[in-house]
């Protein structure tokens, strides 16, 4: 059983193909990280995936409907949540305003309270600062917010770019075990794009290595983690 | 309390404090209180729409004539039918409203594709052409010279000596009053969110799963109905509608009004309507003051509005660019109609 079919994407920039060809499958309660260099290609799959870019050839199935040509407000009513890096976070709405907004378009209004409850419950550091604006956060607040700002949308498949980026390492940790956690208690599926290799793959299932649009790799993330040729190839570890 | 029942209640206190003033005024001061009424509908609708949609519009003006003449065309149609009754101008004014909404929706299409400089030059360019719409189908709206619009007396009902002024101050006021109630209640609702969020980060935005295109449509077409129901009740007010009083300048003094009066606050539109009103009788008064050739004082009355608002302009943003109702928050403590 997939919750994501990619077959063959193929997506440019104007003239020159960023991803060439790309499969890649994710089941449903399942961590698949997107490993790579940078300029491998991973911000581009997600944000193709989300559909904030077109693809070129190729085909994108989610829960078997195509997601080619569909628009972003409408993949996210589908159940696919992206949270781009460094992004998501309207700046000049409350901590308790961006998480209204990622469920704006619900109309189970006491499921997105409960919903955005759950969120600070998540996140308590959130809850403290309901009425601060988001540019009056710091950085790692606001990555939780833009994961919070998801979750209210009740995703089931869930994009994230970076979530680490500029990130304290205890509090990567934190990020990275709750996404376990609501793998396992809640099924829910995370395609997560990582520099940090190691925690990525310390808390995925699958792993999926890109290199200059390809992948060269696809396997356990346990596999993945003990390859050392491929450690040192493609992830410089 | 929940917010509407918040922003129902301060709108039944202000109407309370403005029917007793209406008492209070000589009928001059209520017809410059119905005036303001009026311009704050458009101010309030424009605040909203450029404040915290983000899209720039330089056609209210022209919207605000869309609502007047529908009012004078249906009000004289409606008089020629034989038809009275207050029931009439509220149809009239419905209709006006109706008429701006679908011009706010054909502006609102184009708009949702343009961004910055290009949507100040589509909303510009019907500012412009609209005028001209009178002169090509004179036989409709009689070019230059406009149509005068009929207006029943005040209801008997409310006595014989009841001055017109006052009367036309109670619509002007109750439409005012209609249009904040709405908008308020609308700014704090998850549309006014989505309008907000459009503004700051359309990305972020439309990942949250907001309808980014729809979104500004509509907050133009909100907007255009809140201008639509200003100019009905100027034409109610003057009686007559002309292409000249709904110039491009009436445009742009409406834009410098929302950003005087604080841009996205309805209470900065406030600020801003009563500018409209009392700026121009402020230079009236100072050039009377003044001995000048008949010939300069006009010119000099023409003009010396539009060089005072400017000036005022460019100090508000120099000293103040919240507007003047961002120097009010600053000055008094919490204010229970903080956002």
């Amino acid at each position: 059983m997939t919750l994501l079919q990619v077959d063959g994407l193929v997506v440019g920039y104007s003239a020159a193909p960023v991803l060439h060809g790309v499969d890649l499958t994710v089941p449903p309660a399942t961590i698949v990280t997107v490993l790579g260099a940078n300029g491998a290609g991973k911000t581009t799959l997600l944000r193709t995936l989300s559909g904030l870019l077109r693809p070129a050839e190729g085909g994108i199935r989610f829960d078997g409907r195509s997601l080619v040509g569909v628009p972003v407000e409408r993949v996210v009513r589908l159940g696919l949540a992206h949270v781009p890096e460094g992004r998501g976070v309207v700046a000049e709405l409350t901590v308790e305003e961006n998480l209204r907004l990622g469920g704006v378009w619900r109309a189970d209004r006491r499921d997105v309270r409960l919903a955005q409850d759950e969120v600070y419950e998540l996140f308590p550091a959130l809850a403290a600062r309901r009425k601060h604006a988001g540019h009056q956060l710091s950085g790692g607040e606001r990555q939780m917010l833009a994961l919070g700002r998801a979750l209210v949308a009740r995703p089931r498949l869930l994009l994230l770019d970076e979530p680490s980026l500029g990130l304290a390492p205890r509090i990567t940790g934190q990020i990275m075990a709750l996404l376990r956690r609501l793998c396992d208690e809640t099924g829910l599926a995370v395609l997560l794009v990582e520099q940090n290799v190691r925690s990525a793959l310390s808390v995925a299932d699958q792993g999926v290595v890109l290199s200059l649009g390809r992948v060269v790799a696809a396997a356990d993330a346990a596999q993945l983690r003990d390859d050392a040729g491929l450690r040192h190839a493609y992830l410089g570890f | 309390m929940t917010t509407g029942l918040r922003h129902l209640l301060w709108t039944a206190a202000a109407a309370a404090a403005l029917l007793a003033v209406t008492y209070a005024i000589p009928p001059f001061r209520n017809y410059q209180l119905a005036t303001a009424a009026a311009y704050l509908c458009a101010t309030a609708g424009l605040t909203v729409l450029v404040g915290l949609s983000g899209q720039l519009s330089l056609g209210h003006g022209a919207v605000m004539a869309v609502g007047a003449y529908a009012v004078a065309l249906s009000q004289n149609r409606f008089a020629d039918a034989g038809l009275t009754g207050n029931g009439v101008l509220a149809a009239s004014l419905a209709l006006g409203v109706l008429a701006a909404l679908v011009a706010g929706l054909i502006v609102g299409l184009a708009a949702a594709r343009l961004r910055g400089p290009y949507l100040a030059g589509v909303t510009l360019a019907v500012a412009v052409a609209l005028p001209a719409v009178t002169t090509v189908w004179a036989g409709v709206f009689h070019s230059d010279q406009g149509l005068s619009v009929y207006l029943e007396p005040p209801p008997a009902g409310l006595g014989y000596d009841f001055p017109l002024e006052r009367w036309q101050a109670w619509l002007a006021l109750a439409g005012a009053l209609l249009v904040m109630l709405l908008l308020a209640n609308l700014v704090r609702s998850r549309f006014g969110r989505s309008l907000r969020a459009v503004r700051d980060d359309e990305v972020a935005a439309r990942l949250a799963g907001i309808d980014v295109a729809r979104t500004q449509v509509l907050a133009f077409v909100v907007s255009a109905g809140c201008a639509g129901l200003g100019g009905g009740l100027m034409a109610v007010l003057t009686q007559s509608v002309s292409p000249g009083a709904y110039s491009l300048t009436l445009s742009l003094f409406l834009l410098m009004a929302v950003v005087v009066g604080g841009l996205g606050r309805l209470a900065g539109a406030v600020w801003g309507a009563l500018l409209l009103v009392v700026l121009p009788d402020l230079t009236h008064t100072i050039v009377a003051s003044l001995t000048l050739s008949p010939a300069a004082a006009q010119r000099l009355e023409g003009n010396l509005p539009l060089a005072v608002f400017g000036l005022t302009l460019i100090v508000v943003m120099i000293a103040a660019p919240g507007g003047i109702s961002g120097v009010v928050r600053r000055l008094t403590p919490a204010s229970p109609l903080r956002r």
